[in-house]
């Protein structure tokens, strides 16, 4: 009797959810009674955030009422696979938001519109050329950076006054040379340490800060193929940090394999004086720091090319199959019009990359490091090698493995470079026949 | 007598150990999950919360649809478990009794359908539920997973079927019962706790995916709760961690009481004393 009542009741659910189950909406985002339908993936994640994507997508829609827009949650987490199969079957949503290191393959696989008849003069001379950089893939421009973020020194502000330490401003930041004599002075040697570098994904963390140094890594040679050296400049900022670890013993080996949430704790417990973090983390230290936690935001070190680093910033795209380029892109504009980008940029706390949303009072406030973050914007470029074909492989089976084993000091410098060229090389070379 | 106690006190340790090792991870979920921002960053953190707060669960449920997307779960993970069975049970009887090479060809193709990737196989079934009009659609969902689950149900179900002792069904035959009535009323029951186990693999699987989900489904009141939980991931794998901790524990609950339901159905031991020695 009870096996009969349980199948009758998986019957049961199973009819119930039949009306459920058949809700392919088959229209893809298409004409509607004369009314069109946009569908905007966002990979909002934070609630300020999705908050203020969904307010403005309803903004949007109160003011067109024949342009309706569909807001879609996404996430960071395999929005590559997801994005490529929906492209794949004919099913991608007409707005895509995304990071400009994940587009190239997008790009050049041609299922991204090409903006550059689409967008509004406005939106153009608003954002600053070396941001258009990062969405730009051979002639075409297929993507819109507007959110961006620095990376910076997250410091306890306690352990720095007491120290006596000069207080780096983006005006006169840190050399690496001083930022590592400093790290050194704070450690004492027994569990303190000047600071902890969260490696987890070293490559670009390498890479983006390098370009202070000049680094550049990947060179274009006039027969277009990019080649990768090794140079002076390139070594100051991996040097640093495998010193600090293994020399000066002034930054925790333990962390070189966390993520940058991982080395909170032992932040906040006193342990680093100072942990190298994106912009955004500032959220997560304003929610987790223990009350009187006293911490402030420091520029990253400058080298001789100053505070530049790169940056790969977040985009919005439109879908090359939409057959509503015009009004996707219309939507664009309107959710990157300067007020609308300062109230993104303040959800997920990060930079806008548009100038006149950058000098909105709201992100010029001393109070959670907003000033010094504002002041970096300037010096954010491209990062490097975003549009190098074959540069995820090369980071995944070449540099990522190198750099760890070089910072834990299982090599040195030499083999280090060695692998980032030599093996490098060949691995860009099958990418560039 | 002393060496066999201390080789069961051995034993018992090992699995005490393997409980606590089992347990550590959905433990820490729990206590996660009533924590507040503040003591997730603590350096030195507790099992039990000196602070509990439901907080991350409110949060979890104001943030995002958790129940539409459970109710999503619970309906493809039950129709692929029942689907799977369903055909799986008759396959395997198939296979189990009748040893032919194309029952050999099948078991073999069985195993090495396992090896595929989701990545080989995901665009190729995008267009196929495309045409079908099955994108976005829970129903096309439990189509994939069914499919997913065959193989391995099958090769479970084989099993179960070689173990039920073809002398019963011969009695069953002499006393007069017919091929048909032979499946229904003397073998079917024998392989009740076998279908069980097959069905809560089937389950428990679909109930756990994620890729498919979150790229056959693209609407957010269509989605799962692993997608959905995706939702409260950052890039570069930063997390709410809080809430995320909140929805996990919650979309864990439904899989353990499903399993305590059903445990009994296959530790069972129906088949004690099936047959007269």
């Amino acid at each position: 009797m009870r096996t009969k009542r349980l199948v009758a009741m998986v019957v049961a659910l199973l009819l119930t959810s039949c009306t459920a189950c058949t809700g392919g909406d088959g229209d893809g985002g298409g004409s509607r009674d004369g009314r069109v339908t946009l569908r905007f993936q966002s990979l909002a994640w934070q609630q300020e955030s999705v908050d203020a994507n969904r307010e403005l997508v309803e903004e949007w829609n109160d003011a067109h009422p024949d342009v309706k827009v569909e807001y879609v949650q996404g996430s960071w987490d395999s929005v590559h696979d997801q994005l490529l199969t929906s492209f794949e079957g004919g099913e991608a949503p007409d707005i895509i938001h995304d990071a400009s290191d994940d587009l190239a393959d997008f790009a050049y696989g041609g299922y991204l519109a090409d903006l550059r008849g689409l967008l509004p003069e406005r939106l153009k001379s608003d954002i600053p050329q070396r941001s258009w950089e990062t969405v730009t893939f051979g002639d075409g421009v297929y993507g819109v950076p507007f959110l961006q973020e620095p990376r910076v020194l997250i410091a306890n502000a306690t352990w720095l006054r007491e120290s006596g330490v000069r207080i780096p401003t983006p005006e006169q930041p840190w050399t690496w040379d001083e930022f590592r004599a400093i790290t050194d002075e704070l450690g004492d040697g027994e569990g303190k340490y000047g600071v902890a570098w969260p490696l987890k994904e070293p490559v670009s963390a390498t890479l983006d800060l390098s370009l202070s140094t000049g680094g550049q890594l990947f060179h274009r040679g006039s027969d277009g193929k990019v080649r990768i050296r090794f140079g002076a400049a390139d070594e100051v900022v991996p040097r640093t940090v495998h010193d600090q670890v293994n020399t000066d013993g002034s930054a925790s080996s333990s962390t070189l394999g966390s993520g940058g949430s991982d080395t909170l704790p032992g932040f906040f417990g006193g342990k680093y004086a100072m942990v190298p973090l994106g912009f955004s983390y500032r959220q997560q230290i304003v929610q987790q720091a223990p009350e009187g936690f006293d911490w402030q935001v420091l520029p990253a070190p400058a080298g001789a090319d100053g505070l530049t680093q790169g940056v790969s910033p977040q985009t919005l795209s439109v879908a090359e199959d939409s057959p509503h380029k015009e009004e996707a892109a219309a939507f664009i504009d309107f959710l990157l019009q300067p007020r609308n980008m300062v109230r993104l940029a303040l959800g997920d706390w990060m930079l806008p990359t548009g100038t006149e949303a950058l000098r909105d009072p709201a992100l010029r406030v001393e109070e959670d490091g907003w000033a010094v973050g504002a002041e970096l914007a300037r010096y954010l470029r491209s990062a490097p090698a975003q549009a190098v074909r074959g540069y995820p492989e090369w980071k995944d089976k070449v540099a990522t493995p190198a750099f760890q084993e070089y910072y834990s000091g299982a090599i040195g410098l030499g083999e280090l470079r060695e692998r980032l060229v030599g093996d490098g090389n060949l691995v860009l070379a099958r990418y560039q026949r | 007598m002393r060496t066999r106690k201390s080789a069961r006190a051995s034993q018992y340790l090992a699995l005490l150990g393997y409980l606590v090792f089992l347990a550590f991870p959905f433990l820490w979920l729990i206590s996660t999950a009533f924590k507040p921002p503040r003591e997730l960053g603590s350096l030195h953190p507790t099992w039990i919360p000196k602070d509990p707060t439901l907080a991350n669960f409110r949060q979890a449920f104001d943030e995002q649809p958790l129940l539409d997307a459970a109710l999503n779960s619970l309906i493809a993970a039950v129709g692929a478990a029942v689907i799977a069975v369903l055909i799986a049970t008759p396959m395997a009887y198939v296979m189990a009794r009748h040893r032919t090479r194309l029952a050999k060809a099948a078991t073999g193709w069985v195993v090495v359908s396992q090896a595929f990737p989701f990545a080989l196989v995901i665009i190729p079934l995008f267009l196929v539920l495309k045409n079908l009009r099955l994108i976005n659609s829970v129903a096309g969902l439990i189509m994939v997973y069914v499919v997913w689950a065959l193989p391995f149900a099958l090769w479970m179900l084989v099993g179960y079927v070689r173990a039920v002792p073809t002398e019963l069904e011969e009695a069953a035959a002499v006393d007069g019962a017919g091929k048909v009535r032979t499946l229904v009323s003397i073998t079917a029951p024998l392989l009740a706790p076998g279908i069980v186990a097959t069905a809560l693999f089937a389950f428990i699987s679909a109930w756990n995916e994620f890729f498919f989900a979150l790229v056959l489904l693209k609407t957010p009141e269509k989605q799962t709760l692993p997608v959905v939980l995706t939702h409260f991931l950052g890039a570069e794998g930063v997390a709410d961690l809080g809430p995320l901790a909140a929805a996990a524990f919650l979309a864990t609950l439904p899989s353990l009481v499903v399993f305590a339901v059903i445990q009994k159905r296959i530790t069972g031991g129906m088949l004690a004393g099936a047959v007269k020695s």
